[in-house]
């Protein structure tokens, strides 16, 4: 068995009554997609910003790759290989298509500090960013404002700019949210496609897509973990019945 | 291509001021023209970081007043013979302009990375009140004149140009102004430029991207504020004299206005507002003479405060970004 | 240590002073989310306003009652014109709006009473000293302001921690739509809110009229000590202006008094004069750097809903 890509241990988050995390123990291994899944405020979001650092844990540990990030800042996690999209698209919408994947392939190199050479028409930037794009079928809308794309682009393109970080973790906070089921279906053969090539670590509320390709699920309430496996147990277990999908 | 063009012609128009105010009998006016090509070195690194970098500071003076009395202290010690920290003073613009744009840029980084620990209002209040006691430490410096500041006896000699000429004075004034201009030019759109102007769009994207965004910040804000001490500099040569008004907080004030009047976030912008600002600063007060009301000549401010907040509440894109439209932004 | 107690509490006077600015300002930008340059110009507004009835009516209790109440008016124009066009600005607009103002208020107050500074006289009656501690006389009028800033202080934590008016205020900055869902008046909780930091700005400009010249300009040195005050206190925070108030005060006019002595032990007395003052002005600066270091959000920073 291989070293995990991630685990929590122990950890906890409150904001005064309300429990985020408590007590979590959680595993991802390496390679696999693992779903985050739970009611509203069950504390998901916030279990991911917790792991990118945006928000710290009172207590506990996350070691990511076998080495404790814990205490280390947002950028520095990115650098070391963990990356993320937000629930809210979150793109540089005064920026082109192009200019936003070139930022990141530029964040991944470390090579922010270039005073004099323009950056847009640098190969070694724009080559992998136009790849990342083609990927992505963005292609077409290199040159257009992000800000103009529309919402299922934008979920595109926000995917984009994490993959153009090459990550070794990556966390996908409902990528499908506000898409059509078209472009929702295409979403899910995409990251279908990405398996192998880094773990995932995906919140999502849409079940067909969370069956569809995750490997592990792990559910979510009040901050608990009450149930971890492969889906076909999660989808019979009592208790997630119970919390969550009896609901349904 | 009207981006392209904008620049070109307005070089021109700077490069024939001095002889149009001698044909129109008016040499007087190259003194009013070198203070616009100065103040527009000042605006124009203060746009660095509120148009591309997303950091209001409104301690701008601090940094161009501390490259004035860098150059005034200098030269006087130079004038009086007496040693500065052990070593012989000397008066050449070389060895103090370089000097003035060090001591500035290293007070930035200081400021910069105590005040960049915060954001929004706090960064405002902070760069505000750090310029201010910049302000208080000079006026207490009896040494060096305290309120009433430091006469400079004449400019700091450059080899191979008459230095109390003020046509050559103006000239080499443009000419840094350009060099300014073109380095700001190539930095906003490098890599440095691009990291930049994305924390500006979202702080907590550019992290998420492994980008640490106060290093990119921090290094901008000393940028900035070796433009702003390169341009104290010439202002003490220009005016032969460093006073602490130079550093106070109203004259922050005043840059941040030629910023917006100009267009934020463009290049060139600010430099058009330094035109405005410094043309209404002029003119305001002959046109209350002109509407015979003579004794409202000093109180030109009356209509300028409200014309700033109709400016604000109104026309936000500056006159730049109004003359260019869509093209003033950059993508 | 009778000049020191003395000294004491004239920091307690000048944090009572700072604390009136400051608990407007950061009420205003607490509920509102606006930063109101103008404020210092509400300060200057009640001196001249309290400098000219004092002119009038010879009666110092009608100056200190003229003041607040110009300065609310002053304040209630000034949001019904200007300020409530920035709530949903950003920071840059707000600034530079408020600025505008100050250039305005400044040049108004040039045109109607000159540059030269007006002086008021303390009042006969509270133009005396007592003895706090024997040996150590303290001016009346001094002891006055302190009284009268800490009453206020005092009404000030009541009304917003007590009173309905105060719950609303609280309210008003973490939830408008559901303000407005009760039937409330947004708009004119709004603008009351904004006058009555004008009064309490004003206020303090009436006390100050006899210790310091009524002049141009007076407002902004004061406003600069204030946003000090607030970044140290905490944006929001009214406890957080009271400590971050007395903490300034206290600190600038100790250094002030006692630096170049101290400077005077380790350091020829020609160079101790000259860096002592130097020291002395700054001292506060480097108070807020320091606690910047330690605690970014300030002293006390606003958590959630309650404001005070």
């Amino acid at each position: 068995m291989s070293e995990p890509a991630l685990s929590l241990s122990g950890l906890n988050k409150r904001f005064g009554a309300v429990v985020a995390a408590d007590n979590l123990e959680l595993e991802v291994a390496a390679g696999e997609i693992h779903a985050l899944i739970g009611p509203n405020g069950a504390g998901k979001t916030t279990l991911i910003a917790q792991i990118s650092g945006e928000l710290a844990p009172d207590s506990g540990r996350i070691r990511f790759l076998g080495r404790d990030i814990t205490g280390l800042a947002v950028h520095e996690r990115s650098r070391a290989g963990l990356g993320r999209t937000y629930q809210i698209t979150s793109v540089f919408k005064d920026f082109n298509v192009l200019n936003n994947v070139i930022l990141a392939v530029m964040a991944r190199k470390g090579q922010g500090f270039g005073f004099v050479r323009p950056a847009r028409s640098d190969p070694t930037l724009r080559d992998p960013a136009m790849e990342i794009l083609r990927q992505m079928g963005l292609e077409a809308r290199a040159r257009d404002k992000a800000g103009a794309l529309s919402h299922g682009e934008q979920r595109q393109l926000e995917l984009a700019l994490a993959l153009a970080l090459k990550p070794k973790l990556l966390m996908l906070d409902e990528p499908m949210a506000g898409m059509g089921p078209e472009d929702g279906q295409n979403m899910v053969e995409f990251l279908q496609g990405l398996k192998g090539d880094c773990a995932m670590l995906l919140v999502e509320h849409d079940m067909d897509a969370v069956f569809a390709l995750a490997d592990t699920i792990s559910v979510l309430d009040y901050g608990r973990l009450i149930a971890s496996g492969p889906p076909e147990t999660i989808r019979t277990d009592e208790a997630v019945r119970r919390a969550y999908l009896g609901t349904d | 291509m009207r981006r392209r063009i904008f620049p070109l012609i307005g070089l021109a128009v700077f490069m024939m001021l001095p002889p149009l105010a001698t044909w129109i009998g008016e040499p007087y006016l190259v003194s009013t023209f070198t203070r616009i090509v100065i103040f527009a070195i000042a605006a124009v690194t203060l746009d660095l970081l509120i148009g591309f970098g997303g950091m209001v500071s409104f301690g701008h003076a601090a940094f161009f007043g501390l490259g004035a009395y860098v150059s005034g202290i200098i030269a006087h010690h130079a004038a009086e013979q007496i040693t500065l920290f052990g070593l012989p003073a000397t008066d050449q613009a070389l060895i103090i302009w370089p000097l003035a744009i060090l001591v500035s840029a290293a007070a930035a980084l200081v400021i910069g990375f105590l005040s960049l620990r915060t954001s929004g209002v706090h960064f405002i209040m902070i760069t505000l009140a750090f310029a201010q006691m910049l302000y208080f430490l000079f006026v207490s410096m009896e040494k060096y004149g305290g309120d009433d500041g430091l006469m400079m006896l004449e400019r700091n000699p450059l080899p191979g140009l008459d230095m109390s000429d003020d046509w050559s004075f103006y000239y080499l004034c443009l000419g840094l102004l350009a060099v300014v201009l073109f380095i700001l030019g190539r930095l906003i759109n490098a890599r440095f430029g691009m990291v930049l102007r994305s924390i500006k769009q979202s702080g907590p994207r550019a992290r998420s991207l492994g980008i640490s965004s106060l290093a990119y910040r921090l290094t901008a804000f000393c940028i900035a504020g070796a433009g702003a001490g390169l341009a104290g500099a010439l202002m003490a040569n220009h005016n032969g004299f460093v006073s602490p008004a130079l550093l106070h907080w109203t004259l922050s004030g005043d840059i941040l206005i030629m910023v917006v009047l100009g267009g934020i976030g463009t290049l060139y912008g600010p430099v058009l507002g330094a035109v405005i600002f410094l043309a209404l600063e002029e003119f305001l007060p002959l046109a209350f003479e002109g509407a015979g009301l003579p004794g409202f000549k000093e109180h030109w401010r009356v209509v300028f405060g409200p014309l700033l907040i109709v400016i604000v509440l109104f026309a936000k894109s500056g006159l730049y970004g109004f003359l260019l439209g869509k093209e003033a932004a950059d993508v | 240590m009778l000049l020191f107690f003395e000294q004491l509490l004239n920091g307690v006077q000048l944090g009572v002073f700072l604390f009136l600015l400051a608990a407007g300002l950061t009420l205003i930008f607490g509920i509102m989310g606006v930063i109101n340059l103008a404020h210092g110009s509400l300060y200057m507004a009640g001196a001249f306003a309290s400098a000219l009835a004092l002119r009038l009516s010879g009666s110092f209790t009608l100056a200190l009652i003229a003041a607040p109440l110009a300065a609310g008016l002053v304040g209630l124009a000034m949001e019904v014109i200007v300020i409530r066009r920035l709530y949903a600005r950003d920071h840059l607009d707000q600034v530079l709006a408020t600025f505008g103002l100050i250039l305005f208020f400044n040049e108004i107050a040039a045109i109607s009473f000159g540059r030269q500074p007006l002086f008021m006289n303390i009042p006969p009656a509270l133009n005396s000293t007592v003895e706090l501690l024997p040996g150590a006389p303290y001016p009346v009028y001094r002891l006055l302001i302190i009284i009268a800033g800490l009453l206020v202080a005092g009404l000030l934590y009541v009304l917003i921690s007590r009173s309905r008016a105060g719950s609303l205020i609280r309210a008003g900055s973490t939830d408008q739509e559901m303000l407005s869902a009760l039937g409330i008046n947004v708009k004119m909780l709004f603008a009351l809110v904004f006058a009555f930091g004008a009064m309490l700005a004003g206020f303090a400009g009436g006390l100050a009229g006899p210790l310091l010249s009524v002049e141009i300009g007076m407002g902004e040195n004061i406003l600069i000590l204030t946003f000090v005050v607030i970044v140290i206190g905490g944006i929001g925070s009214i406890r957080g202006a009271f400590a971050g108030a007395l903490l300034v005060g206290i600190a600038d006019t100790l250094g002030r008094a006692f630096l170049p002595g101290l400077l005077k032990l380790m350091l020829p007395p020609a160079e101790a004069d000259g860096i002592a003052a130097g020291l002395a002005s700054m001292a506060i600066y480097i108070l807020m750097a320091g606690i910047l270091i330690w605690r970014p959000a300030g002293l006390f920073p606003p958590q959630g809903r309650s404001g005070a």
